[in-house]
């Protein structure tokens, strides 16, 4: 009977399976490749710029407390766009799927979809000549009236501050993450809203009942795209901000901002020679490292209650 | 609790589409009506009329009266969402809500209506509604846990749990074993028996042997054409219409001589 197993066939492989097995293994692969090429190329040119003394670089500081205020203006710029742009984001796609009548919907969807097209030094443009100087009177007012909060401190004479980038950040996240979430709400089973709405659901009640748990980790996955767009953006940040190297301040409304990592790296990378590109460089990699943790972060959230996802 | 239901002269519109035509039917309350009749004889269609719940396809719209014990469901001032608290309704297929863990699914409606109940208070309603429905011995130790993790009876019997959670005045049943193995059926046609005599039930089913089983009264509905109108042919009691039907169309779809 032993000899039987040796003997046996292995079932025959088809020729098509073999090679959409091959592509798909591959381009899998190649992610990974991508991914590490990029890691290791920061790292190696990173590391020289970590250890690079202070007379060794232009800003005359070790690298930390070089990049503190960067990467604090990073975040403090990414989060408080997302926050901005989440609540809007779920809001017009709930009115594309849901509320709009089908034609109107299309339309707007159209619309949207537009505007995540537009490229950022047009919002730039749109941010430094329009929306700055029109946010002037209203930073003044938030200055006069909610001042014992730290956010709202001496206020800015051009606008060009970090909240106005902000909202230009937040303005940019907002189409691929409107049109993502758009998908996932049409793609909410007809049972469970006729669940609800047989429950005696307002059609309120009926998102949140029915929809929103069914989106959630769809409306994280939207919402990890649109960060992943604010951490990483440059031209429009760099354009808007008016930038005091080194500053880490509450206040989101004030003449002197820090920078952000992405916008800094543009703005300094032509006149940098030697170590200097090193440690812009350095930058980079902590960006990657923001990015990977926030990424993981999210996932996690989202895996914690993957037994109540509907998946199953 | 129960009420009657009566329905005169309904015509149900998708649009310009008449899709079910001058229905007058009267259901006594803490009864079992069963709807049988051939597919897109307009038999859930009609069905879904009782609680305004067709009205989620636009375009939508009827003419003719339903009285809910003499009370106008399409009145001016009625509002579905209010007609659905008060009219509960079982799918063909369990739709528990997935990201609610057991206690929750049975809690949903209670939540809708806004009541603030204390702990104990919301336990009673889950114990009492689980119990109603059934389930509760094979459920109480879990309650915690998604209601998709249990089996499909279980899971219908979750969904009519969270219907009479909120003691609705009366219970729809758009075919609700049908997804359901012959096991679970029976399970679910004994509950259907204890229900009735609480609440007002109605039940479209394909399974005729069913029909025969759960109901005091029995509705046949059929359509002349593809395109036509469904329409109400025969109503009676069950053993009249299964014994001796009026309409030969009757006859023939009980006696499986259809078309």
């Amino acid at each position: 009977m032993s000899t039987t197993q040796a003997t046996r066939k292995a079932p025959p492989v088809r020729p098509g399976d073999r090679v959409f097995a091959g592509l798909s293994t591959g381009a899998g692969i190649l992610i990974l490749v991508i991914l590490a090429g990029v890691g290791i190329f920061l790292t190696a040119k990173g590391i020289p710029g970590i250890l690079a003394k202070p007379d060794e670089v232009k800003s005359g500081q070790h690298f930390l407390p070089w990049v503190w205020p960067l990467v604090y203006g990073t975040l403090i710029a990414a989060t408080i766009a997302l926050l901005i742009a989440v609540p809007v984001a779920i809001g017009v796609a709930l009115f594309i799927s849901h509320y709009a009548p089908r034609r109107l919907g299309q339309i707007f969807g159209y619309l949207i979809d537009l505007l995540a097209a537009v490229p950022s030094v047009v919002y730039g443009l749109w941010g430094i000549q329009f929306l700055a100087p029109h946010m002037v009177p209203f930073y003044a007012w938030l200055n006069k009236h909610l001042s014992f909060i730290p956010f709202f401190g001496e206020p800015s004479a051009t606008g060009r501050t970090i909240l106005t980038a902000c909202i230009v950040l937040a303005v940019m996240i907002l189409p691929i993450m409107t049109a993502i979430c758009r998908e996932i709400f049409l793609q909410t089973p007809r049972l469970h809203e006729e669940a609800a709405l047989a429950l005696g659901a307002t059609k309120w009640e009926m998102a949140r009942l029915a929809i929103f748990p069914y989106a959630r980790s769809g409306i994280v996955s939207a919402a990890m795209l649109g960060l992943g767009r604010a951490l990483g953006e440059t031209l429009a940040v760099a354009m808007v901000l008016s930038v005091t190297a080194g500053e880490v301040t509450a206040n989101l409304i004030g003449s002197s901002n820090p920078s952000t990592i992405a916008a800094n790296i543009a703005l300094n990378f032509k006149e940098s020679t030697g170590l200097s590109v090193n440690a812009l460089i350095a930058s980079g990699l902590v960006l990657f490292i923001i990015t990977f943790l926030v990424n993981f972060a999210a996932r996690a959230l989202v895996e914690r209650r993957s037994e109540f996802s509907g998946a199953n | 609790m129960a009420k009657s239901i009566d329905v005169a002269d309904l015509n149900i519109y998708y649009g310009d589409f008449l899709a079910v035509e001058g229905v007058t039917i009267p259901i006594a309350a803490r009864s079992v009506t069963a709807f049988i009749g051939p597919s897109g004889c307009g038999k859930s269609t009609f069905l879904r009329s009782l609680n305004r719940m067709h009205e989620v396809i636009r375009g939508a719209r009827v003419e003719g009266k339903v009285l809910i014990d003499g009370q106008d469901l399409y009145a001016d001032d009625m509002d579905p969402v209010n007609v659905r608290r008060m009219i509960g309704m079982v799918f063909q297929r369990p739709n528990p809500f997935p990201t609610m863990s057991i206690y929750d699914n049975v809690l949903a409606g209670q939540k809708l209506n806004s009541k603030r109940m204390k702990k104990a208070e919301s336990d009673d309603v889950v114990e009492r509604s689980l119990r109603s429905a059934g389930l509760w011995t094979e459920v109480k130790d879990r309650l915690d846990r998604p209601g998709s993790g249990l089996s499909g009876g279980q899971q219908q019997r979750l969904c009519i749990a969270r219907a009479i959670s909120v003691e609705p005045e009366i219970l729809l049943m758009d075919e609700p074993c049908s997804a359901l193995d012959p096991i679970s059926t029976s399970v679910i046609e004994d509950l259907i028996h204890e229900l009735k005599t609480q609440y007002t039930i109605v039940i479209v089913t394909h399974n005729m042997q069913q029909a025969a089983r759960v109901s005091d009264e029995t509705a046949f509905f059929n359509l002349s054409g593809v395109g036509k109108p469904g329409r109400l042919i025969e109503v009676g009691r069950t053993e009249a219409i299964f014994s001796n039907p009026q309409e030969p169309a009757t006859e023939a779809y009980i006696q499986g001589r259809f078309g």
